[in-house]
């Protein structure tokens, strides 16, 4: 069982609209995969399918073996415990401090000593820089300053998969590189397996072992960050190097400009 | 005639979504019940939740029943005086208090005050993704989060109604007795001698857990059920306090007609 995650032919839609048509993707233990695409793509989209928050119209999505849309509700409950997300957005809960945020699964799954959850904690936030945040509420802490918390929660059990939704966005320089090493020790050390999503190219090529593009509801490239990097297909080209004409459409779909703005009219 | 068409179609369409959510909301009732292992287990979430719901609902409580006794003490003295009666002022005041203005009106406050905090709460978790993200770690936002506030409200409801009372009757002491000069003596032994501990205290009692059951209730499911947006979370929390309100109200009259209809 060296693949962690099998994703196959899954194909999703909100409402009527098609966001995923037939995705194949998967991530072997101990690789840190990179999801990316344009903003709007389904990225966001495809984790929840793994996590099992939603299911796919079509095509299986498995993780360690289990066929997560298939799951009963405390099936893949277990399965979780081995999950960590870190969502979009943060998701801290508003009402606990940073500390009780970290220590929030320790305290639902788990029976371990006070001095030992503290221990744990501090060592989770001095990871992402912010021990000494421990006992700021997250309306206190700047954007960047809670996405590093909200991934100290996303590993505070050492899952066996982390999926990282956006990590980079919004950080400095700085904490961008660190956060980066980050993830990257973290999976080799721990031997967990992590999915990122962003949008960060150079960052993230420096840390991970394969990439893949999606667009248009499927993936569009795939390959390993050296391939990507001597890529010759349009639109890696394009993405990669951040130019607006290319294949992938700076704008959601439209009626034509002109008309919409009722010019000659 | 097509405007005739669409708006008894309309009026379906309404109907419909209006049934199929009363369905949602008994499924995530039974839901939150069944799942009130935790909210029982590890008390400390409830009493968290009976502090942020009772405690801090405390002054407005207080105070309100003051102002009603006080009033109450006022306007049946004026009444009972032209018979001559002044000495049953004390069984007026505490009777309406525990029957009726007790539970009522310390429930519409408990809506408006705790009701639409619940609901502003859960719904900004919601719209923030924190109850996706218990999800995602494999802790169930029913169990932890909706089931400890509703047994908060179910039993801070009853001890809030009966502060309301006592307040009220304090005030009723202290227009009719000590500013009005009704007699002290009959003030209290009137009161004691008349207020039944089963047909009145009890009913009150049983009066208020129902109010607390449904303004509870109707907090966390439309906090649950809000469209996970601003607009949506604020439109959920006009909705907790006029729907629960009206439940308050409407409740209030069946209970009423089967508890003391033998009641002379
Ligand atoms: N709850 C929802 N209901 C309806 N449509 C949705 C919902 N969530 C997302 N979408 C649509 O699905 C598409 C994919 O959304 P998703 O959030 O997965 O994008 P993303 O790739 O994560 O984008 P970004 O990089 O901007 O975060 C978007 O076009 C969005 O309009
Ligand atoms: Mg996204």
């Amino acid at each position: 069982m060296d693949n962690l995650v099998e994703i196959e032919n899954v194909s999703f839609s909100y409402g009527d609209r098609p966001v995923l048509k037939g995705i194949n993707l998967t991530a072997r233990r101990g690789q840190v995969i990179a999801i990316m695409g344009n903003s709007g793509c389904g990225k966001t989209t495809l984790l929840r399918l793994i996590g099992g928050q939603i299911k796919p119209d079509q095509g299986t999505v498995k993780v360690a073996g289990q066929v997560v849309n298939e799951l009963k509700p405390l099936d893949l409950y277990s399965l979780r415990r081995k999950m960590g997300m870190l969502f979009q957005f943060g998701a801290l809960f508003t009402d606990m401090n940073v500390f009780e945020n970290v220590a929030f699964q320790m305290r639902e799954h788990t029976k371990l000593p006070e001095d030992v959850i503290r221990d744990l904690v501090l060592m989770k936030l001095h990871a992402v820089g912010l021990r000494g945040a421990a006992d700021l509420m997250p309306s206190e802490l700047s954007g960047g300053m809670a996405r590093r918390v909200a991934l100290a929660r996303a590993i505070a059990l050492e899952p066996m998969l982390v999926m990282y939704d956006e990590p980079f966005a919004g950080l400095d320089p700085i904490s961008l590189g660190v956060t980066g090493n980050l993830i990257r020790r973290l999976t080799d050390t721990l031997g967990l397996t992590s999915l990122v999503v962003t949008h960060d190219v150079q960052e993230s090529l420096k840390i991970v072992d394969y990439v893949y593009f999606v667009s248009e509801g499927i993936i569009e490239a795939e390959g390993t960050p050296a391939e990507i990097s001597a890529s010759n297909l349009p639109f890696v080209h394009q993405f990669v190097h951040g130019e607006a004409d290319g294949p992938v459409p700076f704008h959601y779909p439209a009626k034509p400009y002109e008309s919409d703005l009722r010019l000659g009219a | 005639m097509s405007t005739i068409v669409r708006s008894i179609a309309g009026i379906g369409r309404r109907t419909l979504e209006g049934i199929s959510r009363m369905g949602y909301a008994t499924r995530f009732f039974i839901a939150a019940l069944m799942r009130s292992g935790t909210a029982f287990r590890r008390f400390g979430l409830t009493i968290r939740e009976i502090y942020f719901s009772g405690v801090l609902s405390l002054i407005i409580i207080l105070v309100s029943g003051l102002f009603v006794g006080m009033v109450l003490a006022l306007q049946g003295y004026e009444t009972l005086q032209t018979y001559g009666s002044e000495e049953v002022l004390g069984v007026l005041v505490a009777l309406s208090l525990v029957r009726e203005l007790g539970p009522v009106v310390a429930a519409l406050l408990f809506a408006s005050r705790a009701g639409s905090a619940i609901t502003a709460e859960i719904g900004l978790m919601k719209a923030t993704e924190q109850l996706a993200a218990m999800e995602m770690m494999a802790v169930d936002p029913v169990a932890r989060v909706v089931a400890p506030r509703f047994w908060a409200g179910v039993i801070s409801m009853p001890l809030l109604a009966a502060l309301f009372s006592a307040m009220g009757i304090l005030g009723g002491y202290l227009v009719g007795v000590v500013l009005i000069g009704v007699d002290e003596g009959s003030f209290w032994s009137q009161m004691q001698a008349k207020v039944d501990f089963e047909e009145d205290i009890l009913n009150g009692v049983i009066k208020s857990v129902v109010f607390g059951i449904a303004v509870t209730a109707i907090a966390l499911f439309e906090g649950y059920d809000a469209p996970p947006t601003a607009e949506g979370v604020s439109g959920a929390t006009t909705r907790t306090v006029v729907t629960s309100s009206l439940a308050i109200l409407a409740l209030d009259f069946v209970l009423t007609a089967f508890m003391f209809r033998g009641i002379s």
